[in-house]
Parts: C-alpha cells; sequence; structure tokens
C-alpha cells in the first residue's frame, strides 16, 4: 500500500530580518519502510521531528527533496488528484467542514466532491450515522458543534468516499475519555470490517496502545523504531519498577541488583530487571518495609527512553 | 506611567513585526494618492478655488490625507471588540488595569509607527511629482498638537463602536456603517471644503472632522488665532466626550458581562 | 461547473436562512458604497466637467466599474482572508481533495449581500442612461451587456495573482489592494484626467482601463481625447481571456512552490 525509499526533504529557511541567512533544515533524511494493505499503524515522534512532513510527503502535499514514494501505486507528487481520490485524510486540529453549513450539508458537498454514487454515499452514511451516533446533530451548523462532535463528523467525512487508505493525524486531541473510545472503536472496525489501512499519528499513547500492531517512531528526520509493540515493550520494557513504602524516610536503599530511581519521604522507586521475588527479600532485609508494589512500564516511558536514547 | 510606556511599545511592536504588510500598504497609499490627486486637479481646470482651497492646498490636502489615513487609523478597528466577543474581556475585567486606557496606551504607541512609516514615504514620493504645500516651523508645531488630538479622537470613537459587542454578537453592521460614516466625512473619500455647504455644515458638527479635516487645515495654515484655537479646543472636545461615552458604555458592557458569567 | 453552483448553492441557502439579517446587510452594502458615488456628486457640485465628462458621462464610467467590481467581490472577495487561511494551515486540506485548488478556494466563499454594492451600481447606471438620453443601438447594447462579465472576469484575475503572493509572504497580501480596490476606484473616473506615464501604465501593463472606460467612449460614442486606437474599445472580452491564462499560470506556478518550499 505505500512504499517510502530514502525519503528526504530539506528546507531552505531564512532566518534574520535584515541579512537574511540560509539555514538549510533536514526535516526527513531518507527514510525508508513499507505498510501492507490492512495495517493499523501508529507514527509517533516528537514535534518537530518530521512527522506532519512525511505525511504531507504521502499525501501529496508536499513534493520529496529525492527518494521514493509510492501510495497506492501512484506516486503522490505527480498523481496528487488521482490519488486524493483513494485516501481519505483528517488532521485533527484543522476544520475540513464547511463552518456555516449544517454537519449534513458537508456529507453532500463532500459527495459530489468525490464523486460518490448516490447509493453507496448513503449506505456509508448510515453506517457511520449509526456507529458514530450523529443524528442528534445531523442538522447543526459545523460551527456549534463540540468538539466532539466535530471529529465524529470529520471522520466520517474523511470515510464517505471508500478510501483504501486513511492518514489521521491527531485524531483524539482534546476529547473526553468517552469520545476517545468511540472514536477508537470506529478505527478498529473500519479497519477490521473493511480492510482500511491506517496510518495514525498521535502523541495519545492510549491510541497507540489499544489500536496500533504496529508503530513507526521518528526523531530528528530518521525512523529510529519500526516494528510491533510487543517486540517494543521487550526491547525496551524490560525494566520494571519496585515501589516501597518504608516505615520512615532513609537515604536511598543500595541493593543489589536495583538502582533508586526516585526518593520522596519514606517512598522509593527502585529500578530492576528480572523476577522480581529475590529483589523483594533484598530490600526487606535492608529496610523495614510497610507496602510495596510493583509496576509495569507503560508505553509512555517506553517511548520517553527511545527519544532519548536515539533510538 | 511606567506601565503605559510598556503598552505603548506593544502597539508599536504590533504593527513593526509585518514589515511586508507596511510595505504594500505604502504602495498603496503611492497608488491612491496619485489616482486622487488627479482626480481633483481636474476639477481645477475649471476653477481656481474650492470652498477656500486652491490647486496645490487641494494636491497637498489628497497627499497628506494618504500620509495620515494609518496614524489616525481611518478604517475599521475590532481589537477590543475581538477580546469581548471571545470572552477574554472577563479576565481583562478582572485585572487592576483599565481596558480603555490599556487600549488608549496601545494606540498611542501604534501612532508613531504609523506616522513614521506610514505617513513619510508616500508624502515624499508625491511631493517629487506635485507641488505641496509644506508649513512653517511654528505651523508645523501646531499641525503636531492637531495631529496627537486627532488620533485620541479617532481612538475614543473606534473603541466607543467596538463596545457594541457587549451587546451585539456580530458587530460587522456597527462597523462597517461606524467606517462609512468616518471616512466620509473627515474628508477622507472627498475634502470637505469640496462639500455642499449643507453637507459641510454637518460635517463640521460631527466628531469626524476633527480626525483627518482638522490637522490638514492646520497644517496648510487656514486657521489662525482665535480660529485656531477653537478648533483644537473642538478636537479636545470631541476627545473627551468619545472617550467620556466609552467609559461609560465600558462599565455598562462590564456590568452585562459580571452578569453573564462572561 | 456544476459543483461549483452545489458549493455556492449551499451557501447561498444557509444565509438566506435568516431573512431579516440578510436583507439589512444587502441594504448596509447598498449604502455603504453609496458613498464612493457621494464622492463623484460632490466632485461635480462644484464642477459642470471632468475632463471632457459631464456628471452623467462619469456615472455611466462609475456604474460600469461598480457593478462589475460587484460582481468580482462577490466571486473572489474572500482571497482577501487567503494569506490567513494559509497561515492557519486549512490550504493543505484542499490539495488532498481531487479537484483543483484554484476552483476550491474561489468556490469557498460566497457572501450574497456583496450585491448590494451592484444593486448601487444599476441605480447610478439608471440616473446616468437617463441624463445622457442616448439612442440605442445594438452595438451600444452588446457593449454593455458584455463589459460587464469583461471586467468582472478581468478584476478576477488581477486579484487571483495578487493573492498567489500570499504562497511566498503571509503578510505582503496588501499589495494587492492598490490593485482590486485602487483598480474600482481608478476605473470609476475618466483615465483622460491623469498624467500621461499613469495613462500609459494603466491602459498598457495593468488592464483596468478596459473596465469601463474604453467600453464607455464606445457606448457614449465619443472620441477619445487621447487619441488611443479604437480598437482598444473592442478588446475588453480579449483582455478578459488573456487575465484567465495569466490567472491560472500564477497560481499553478504558486502552489508548485507552496508544494516544494513547504507550508
Amino acid at each position: 500500500m505505500i512504499e517510502v525509499e530514502q525519503l528526504t526533504k530539506t528546507f531552505v529557511v531564512r532566518r534574520g530580518r535584515l541579512r537574511r541567512e540560509r539555514h538549510v533544515v533536514e526535516a526527513v533524511r531518507g527514510i525508508s519502510f513499507t505498510v501492507a494493505r490492512g495495517e493499523l499503524l501508529g507514527y509517533l515522534g516528537p514535534n518537530g521531528a518530521g512527522k506532519s512532513t512525511t505525511i504531507k510527503m504521502l499525501t501529496g502535499i508536499l513534493v520529496p527533496s529525492s527518494g521514493r514514494v509510492q501510495v497506492a501505486g501512484l506516486d503522490p507528487s505527480r498523481r496528487r488528484v488521482q490519488l486524493a481520490q483513494r485516501i481519505g485524510a483528517m488532521f485533527g486540529q484543522r476544520v475540513q467542514l464547511w463552518w456555516d453549513l449544517p454537519l449534513a450539508d458537508s456529507f453532500e458537498l463532500l459527495r459530489h466532491i468525490y464523486r460518490v454514487p448516490a447509493d453507496r454515499h448513503r449506505a456509508n452514511l448510515a453506517r457511520f450515522r449509526e456507529v458514530l451516533e450523529l443524528d442528534p446533530f445531523l442538522q447543526t451548523p459545523v460551527r456549534q458543534l463540540s468538539l466532539g462532535q466535530r471529529i465524529r463528523g470529520e471522520l466520517t467525512a474523511a470515510m464517505l468516499h471508500d478510501p483504501e487508505l486513511l492518514f489521521l493525524d491527531e485524531p483524539t486531541i482534546g476529547l473526553d475519555v468517552v469520545a476517545k473510545q468511540r472514536v477508537r472503536d470506529f478505527l478498529i472496525e473500519i479497519n477490521r470490517e473493511r480492510g482500511v489501512t491506517v496510518l495514525l499519528t498521535t502523541h495519545d499513547l492510549g491510541d497507540i496502545e489499544r489500536l496500533c500492531t504496529r508503530l513507526l517512531v521518528i526523531d530528528h528526520g530518521t525512523l529510529i523504531w519500526d516494528g510491533g509493540i510487543a517486540d517494543l515493550k521487550a526491547r525496551y520494557g524490560g525494566e520494571r519498577t519496585l515501589v516501597v513504602d518504608l516505615e520512615e524516610p532513609a537515604a536511598p536503599l543500595d541493593v543489589e541488583g536495583a538502582e533508586v530511581e526516585r526518593v520522596e519521604g519514606p517512598r522509593q522507586w527502585l529500578r530492576f530487571r528480572g523476577p522480581a521475588a529475590e529483589l523483594t527479600t533484598r530490600v526487606a532485609a535492608t529496610a523495614r518495609l510497610v507496602d510495596l508494589q510493583i509496576a509495569e512500564p507503560d508505553i509512555e516511558e517506553i517511548v520517553r527512553r527511545i527519544y532519548s536514547s536515539g533510538g | 506611567m511606567r506601565l503605559d510606556w510598556e503598552i505603548a511599545k506593544r502597539g508599536w511592536r504590533r504593527y513593526a513585526v509585518y514589515p511586508w504588510a507596511t510595505a504594500a500598504g505604502i504602495f498603496t497609499n503611492t497608488i491612491f494618492g496619485f489616482i486622487q490627486a488627479y482626480v481633483l486637479l481636474a476639477v481645477f481646470e475649471h476653477r481656481t478655488n474650492v470652498g477656500g482651497y486652491d490647486a496645490r492646498d487641494t494636491v497637498t490636502y489628497v497627499w497628506l490625507a494618504q500620509a495620515l489615513l494609518m496614524t489616525v487609523y481611518s478604517f475599521g478597528w475590532q481589537e477590543f471588540a475581538l477580546r469581548i466577543r471571545d470572552g477574554s474581556i472577563a479576565t481583562d475585567l478582572s485585572r487592576p488595569l483599565d481596558p480603555q486606557r490599556y487600549w488608549l496606551a496601545f494606540d498611542l504607541g501604534r501612532a508613531p509607527f504609523h506616522l513614521i512609516f506610514r505617513g513619510v514615504l508616500p508624502f515624499i514620493l508625491g511631493g517629487l511629482v506635485f507641488t505641496l504645500h509644506y508649513p512653517s516651523a511654528p505651523a508645523l508645531a501646531e499641525f503636531v498638537v492637531s495631529l496627537a488630538l486627532a488620533v485620541v479622537v479617532s481612538f475614543g470613537f473606534r473603541f466607543l463602536y467596538n463596545t457594541a459587542a457587549f451587546w451585539l454578537t456580530d458587530i460587522r453592521g456597527v462597523v462597517t456603517l461606524a467606517i462609512t460614516l468616518s471616512v466620509f466625512f473627515s474628508g477622507l473619500t472627498v475634502p470637505v471644503p469640496f462639500f455642499p455647504s449643507a453637507l459641510r455644515t454637518v460635517a463640521r458638527v460631527l466628531p469626524f472632522a476633527s480626525i483627518l479635516q482638522t490637522p490638514i487645515d492646520v497644517w496648510l495654515g487656514k486657521h489662525h488665532g482665535a480660529a485656531l484655537v477653537l478648533y483644537l479646543g473642538l478636537q479636545l472636545f470631541w476627545a473627551l466626550a468619545l472617550l467620556g461615552l466609552g467609559r461609560l458604555a465600558l462599565r455598562a458592557g462590564a456590568r452585562r458581562v459580571v452578569v453573564q458569567g462572561g | 461547473m456544476l459543483l461549483w453552483h452545489r458549493l455556492v448553492g449551499a451557501q447561498v441557502r444557509s444565509q438566506l436562512q435568516y431573512r431579516i439579517s440578510f436583507v439589512l446587510d444587502l441594504v448596509g452594502a447598498f449604502l455603504i458604497s453609496f458613498v464612493d458615488f457621494l464622492a463623484v456628486l460632490v466632485i461635480f457640485h462644484n464642477v459642470l466637467r471632468l475632463g471632457t465628462w459631464n456628471v452623467h458621462e462619469v456615472a455611466l464610467l462609475y456604474a460600469l466599474s461598480t457593478i462589475s467590481f460587484a460582481f468580482t467581490d462577490l466571486l473572489v472577495g474572500h482571497l482577501d482572508q487567503f494569506p490567513q487561511k494559509i497561515r492557519d494551515g486549512n490550504f493543505d486540506i484542499l490539495l488532498a481533495r481531487p479537484r483543483g485548488t484554484l476552483f476550491q478556494v474561489v468556490a469557498s466563499d460566497f457572501q450574497l449581500r456583496r450585491l448590494g454594492r451592484a444593486v448601487q451600481g444599476v441605480a447610478v447606471l439608471v440616473f446616468a442612461l437617463d441624463g445622457l438620453q442616448l439612442h440605442w443601438t445594438v452595438g451600444r447594447l452588446a457593449m454593455l451587456l458584455v463589459t460587464i462579465p469583461s471586467a468582472v472576469v478581468i478584476f478576477a484575475s488581477v486579484w487571483v495573482v495578487g493573492s498567489c503572493l500570499a504562497f511566498w509572504t503571509t503578510d505582503g497580501g496588501e499589495f494587492t489592494n492598490a490593485f482590486t480596490y485602487g483598480g474600482t476606484f481608478l476605473a470609476q473616473y475618466p483615465i483622460d484626467i491623469l498624467s500621461s506615464w499613469l495613462r500609459r501604465f494603466l491602459a498598457y501593463i495593468v488592464p483596468l482601463a478596459f473596465v469601463a472606460y474604453f467600453p464607455a467612449l464606445y457606448i457614449l460614442d465619443k472620441p477619445d481625447p487621447l487619441g488611443l486606437p479604437r480598437a482598444l474599445e473592442f478588446a475588453a472580452p480579449f483582455v478578459a481571456l488573456v487575465g484567465v491564462g495569466v490567472a491560472r499560470t500564477a497560481w499553478r506556478f504558486a502552489v508548485r512552490h507552496y508544494r516544494s518550499a513547504g507550508g
């Protein structure tokens, strides 16, 4: 579905008011990856890492400086209009719908823009109306919708023309827990039932955890991770944390096989690898414990480690 | 006092950071200046004097008007109304800084920027092609005073129609009406001396003449002695009156915000 | 194109929903644009002729120019906000759709109330024709009917070319104002009152003189006081065609730059 080979994008930025010195910014440096049809993957990276630039090159918005890109068998920058017919895009913070018109009107206008046959459009819309519960606000002008309602409308808008590939940029940003869940369920459904390939850019690690089987991580223009979430956890998630509550505050415990990460009063966080039982015994021998817990690393922690270690 | 200075600097900076917009504005002003100058000069093919203005006065008027229109901000200003509309006004009112005073200081910082960077160049360009009137030193000083008062009158008016946002959700109609009245009766479309006498009387009664017509007349040396004092006094009167009305509107509006919860 | 009608129709329907507010807006637009004609009346209060033109003749010029501008404003007036649209990142979405971007941008906004200015123009036209007492020939009528659409296209092309600048610098959009609003202002008056270099610049470089001046000369059967070739009186539609070509090329070039240089 997507084939990327040595994709590069350099920008020339002029800084300064009077002298206008040229800086060359390498936003994306020779990244390569392949996405098969039907995958649901996450695309992660700190701000300024090159995420949006990559997406823009995949959708034909930006022309690459060098490298090869094929999306749905087409070169995005050359066959923009053709490709647009087969992909859907949703940029969470920007509004695609018509601001002053009722939501239903936006759908109708998009039907004509994408030249979707009436019956297919009706069928799709009926399904999405049901899954995303759009009926209560279908006739409301978009400017009056809440964020959650608008996002649901935008998702529908992106899907109405049966795209094979869906690009989502921060779709759950600003949503409450219930709304997030609804969006995630929707994405899982369209991926499983309709086989839509989904590329999800997000900062929300809950999205990643619940939706993606594969993760691409980009930092400073290079791909520092391309693989499954399980592998990710195995590689970077080997360490766990033992949280102990001592009877009274003490100096950081010196225990073999563990490293004190943090101390807050009587509570200490110890990082360790391997089985917990041995370590617990050793800790208990060193100090008087009141309580203890074992914390698994979450994706957030793992990603933080990846960013700081640079892959 | 120190605070006012800081706010004024912010006003200056707000426009100084868009050099291209300023350049484009100068270009537009110059084009408009040429067109209007020629149109009005065509009137002088058949007459030597219109309402006390000769050809040189008129051409000077045109170029001064173009040079000053940004300084006295003849067109729409909605920054305060925007803050009311998006609710930020609630935060502003909770602070110990009076909004009218804030925006006045802001405007007084902005005006010098526009005077220098939007005013000087078009006037010089006009002066290269046409013969303009240049004031004597005392007249120039009087002009500066009149211009300063004009800026305050303009601000008072703009602030006042911005307060409409406290009561109306869409003030577009109010703003357009306000700009239309202001632009016409300040003499920007056609100099007030060209108006038929009935319209001229109306113009003299309204505050808009104090925004552009009066400072230009002072530059042209049209007022001396008692008349000059009268016109400057009229500017001062309008400045205070409009600021006063603005205060009343602000107070009424603020009460509304507090009651409705912002 | 049918899609344009749909896109625009949806907006019109939504605007007409608030009947009273719409009528008020329309009346407001009428009155506000009337101030421009007030300027013409005030000038003619002081003098009988501008150059070789009397008030009714200038009113004809004014009417042609204003009606054309009203329709142009209706079609592409929202391009004034285009730099902001780019700054907000809302242009990219248009690139992700299977349609031309210029078409989408033009069809994105349609404020029917702007026709209030057209109504004002028609009122002035009635005033002009009433005072001129013309003998209507097929030629004159044809010229009248052809001039306005041509003028609309010429103005719109200028506006589009100007807004291409927004792809390079987001605060330079004001340059267009000199040509669009300045152009209308200029077209309301006979260009023979301008000095020669400005006249030449206008007629040959910025074709806004075609908008009303030359067609008006034909309708009024007035000899050109400048002695320019009579063929120019029929040039408007051709200039319009050239204008469309220039606008589309400029736009394509600008979008190509945007797509390689980034947002």
